[in-house]
């Protein structure tokens, strides 16, 4: 069928069979690690939060005690040799804590941005690709949702949820939607009336067909970009709910309750609340780092404002 | 011109009325039952029932919203749940605090945002940019609420310059002065680093635009270029987000009072979803809404005051 197709259309308006064995699905990965290479912040964040994943992994082992493990006597404690950061109202230790706390912090992190992703980006391909009233509606409602300060948005919908891990996903998830569709419209709207598309599109692709595996492949790198981004303002959102004790409820850790706990005993201990907020800064910080990176490599205004300096 | 103000505010009525008719529903969708939240547990089905038929609460979904969008259009905002106090006192009660709160910490922002940005152009490359885009990097990544527990650590704790508990009742300007200057002051920072940020860029993308070529090559000292044509340019774009960023801070504004203990809409909103008191939760999240669209609004009708090159389609 191809070779009756080719003497009708010309070759290069076919879209592209890959190769066997072209590395076309892994190009982006490889893409990622050699942008990394060129960048030390971004390598420095990428490094930072393997470390964290790590940490989260590895966390029953990692921790000298349980989260919840208390230890009455020593409460109030700074660092010590025995507890390392020193412990909280109860005696628990503030190290083991912070450890266990990874846990929700990625897990928030990643899980709400694919929330985000499989909701927004489906519905601005397709209000991208279909324009006309469908595109109106869902741009009512973008403007509409946007009108809220993400973290009012979050906070609503965590008040409508209920408080707990799975919850805070959901409700960052969708706090966040708004922003997803207006990534994945825009560029849908310019791409849409390209050559290949219509050629596509003749050769009797569906609607579907045609906005799931052309369109998305060629929007998906801001995506993975403010993904990355995104993640950062998760785990930032997921630290305020908690800290508004809204989020992750305690005994389980979280920074945000954390913090939330070190507040409320400040004059007796300051080191509750200084040591959870610093690594919440520095996981947020790294994945900032690695997401500016990206995002400065992939826009071609800082790419020109980039040139002296490869060239010095 | 005139046709595209009243465009804009018609489409800001609309979105108004949109974010009003959600919150609405949405509070309706909530599982669990007002008239249980305000009788408490053991109160009697007979009870309920009057208190249902006494607040309208029994009558249909579609005559409770066209009651609550007449109030609304009045201006009323109906009455608490839990307190049956009326909610516009409330609201206006608190509203200067965290007005107060918001524009401090915009100035904050401005005042260190502009001239870091500035520098860090025209020193583009140097120890100055890097420093500033380590800051703004820096800054993106500080929550505002760990910010404000730093200050709060570093400044009244330890140092006992300011008080812990925020709390303002009565006192002179001075006073309510000294209690604004650390919350406004963990907001404004991080507003600072996204303001250095913006304001980098485009004074980088102003620079290399013609008439900067054109001032510089008929002998004007640099810096009349950069401060006197330059940056009368970047202003829009800069004062456009400053603008946009009502939002961020009436969201870090909730974070910063709770963290200072300082009264504001953000507390009242906080004490409402504890309380379930659902008509101020309601209310609170209008309010917080509609100021964000009402800023929109105010700063895409401003343009045309900073630019006479705007134009209006």
């Amino acid at each position: 069928m191809n070779n009756t197709l080719e003497k009708i259309f010309p070759v290069e308006l076919l879209p592209k069979t890959p190769q066997p064995g072209a590395p076309s699905k892994f190009l982006f990965l490889i893409n990622f690690w050699w942008i990394l290479k060129q960048d030390k912040t971004a390598l420095t964040g990428f490094f930072v939060i393997i470390g964290l994943l790590g940490v989260a992994l590895l966390a029953p082992w990692l921790a000298p005690y349980g989260f919840s493990e208390q230890h009455i006597v020593h409460s109030f404690k700074g660092p010590d040799p025995r507890f390392w950061l020193g412990t909280d109202e109860f005696g628990r230790d503030l190290l083991s804590r912070m450890i266990w706390g990874t846990r929700p912090a990625l897990l928030v992190g990643v899980f709400s941005v694919l929330v985000s992703i499989g909701i927004g980006v489906p519905i601005g391909l397709i209000a991208g690709f279909k324009l006309g009233w469908v595109d109106r509606i869902v741009s009512w409602f973008v403007d509409i949702m946007l009108s809220f300060p993400s973290l009012l948005l979050g906070l609503t919908l965590v008040t409508l949820m209920g408080p707990g891990v799975y919850k805070v996903v959901l409700a960052i998830g969708i706090a966040h939607v708004p922003q997803y569709i207006r990534l994945a419209r825009g560029p849908t709207m310019s791409i849409r009336n390209l050559d290949f598309i219509s050629a596509s599109r003749a050769l009797g692709a569906g609607d579907l067909r045609l906005a799931f595996s052309h369109i998305l492949p060629n929007v998906i790198g801001p995506i993975i970009i403010m993904a990355t981004l995104s993640i950062a303002g998760a785990i930032r959102m997921e630290a305020s709910l908690s800290f508004l004790g809204l989020g992750v409820q305690p005994p389980i850790p979280s920074w945000g309750n954390m913090i939330r706990e070190g507040v409320e005993n400040i004059l007796q201990s300051p080191w509750m609340a200084l040591f959870p907020g610093l690594i919440l800064t520095l996981t947020v910080l790294a994945f900032n780092m690695v997401g500016d990176s990206l995002r400065d490599m992939f826009d071609p205004r800082t790419i020109v404002s980039r040139k002296p300096k490869t060239k010095q | 011109m005139r046709s595209y103000v009243l465009k804009r505010i018609l489409s800001a009525v609309a979105i108004m009325w949109a974010v009003a008719t959600i919150v609405f529903f949405a509070m309706r969708l909530v599982p669990s039952d007002p008239a249980q939240v305000v009788l408490g547990n053991y109160a009697t089905e007979d009870s309920l029932a009057a208190f249902r038929k006494e607040t309208g609460l029994d009558r249909p979904l579609l005559s409770q919203y066209i009651d609550f969008m007449s109030q609304l259009a009045r201006g009323d905002l109906g009455r608490s749940l839990i307190t049956n106090q009326p909610i516009n006192r409330q609201i206006w009660s608190l509203f200067p605090y965290t007005f107060n709160l918001a524009i401090a910490s915009m100035l904050i922002g401005a005042i260190i945002g502009i001239p870091l940005g500035v520098w860090a152009a025209i020193r583009k490359n140097t120890v100055v940019d890097y420093l500033s885009r380590i800051v703004a990097l820096a800054g993106f990544s500080f929550p505002a609420f760990y910010l404000g527990v730093l200050l709060l650590l570093v400044f009244s704790v330890k140092l006992g310059w300011f008080p812990i508990l925020h709390q303002i009742k009565t006192g002179s300007l001075m006073e309510h002065i000294h209690k604004l200057i650390l919350p406004a002051a963990s907001l404004g920072i991080i507003q600072a680093s996204y303001i250095t940020r913006l304001t980098r860029s485009s004074m980088l993308e102003a620079l290399n635009e013609d008439y900067v070529r054109t001032a510089l090559a008929k002998g004007l000292r640099p810096s009349t270029v950069h401060f006197k044509h330059v940056l009368k340019n970047i202003m829009i774009p800069v004062i456009t987000a400053i603008g946009l960023y009502t939002g961020t801070i009436l969201g870090g504004a909730i974070l910063t009072e709770t963290v200072f203990n300082r009264p504001g809409l953000g507390k009242l909103l906080l004490g409402a979803i504890s309380q379930r008191d659902y008509t101020l939760i309601q209310s609170g999240l209008m309010v917080f809404a509609f100021i964000v669209v009402a800023v929109n609004l105010i700063v895409d009708l401003t343009y045309s005051l900073f630019d006479p090159r705007v134009k209006y389609e």
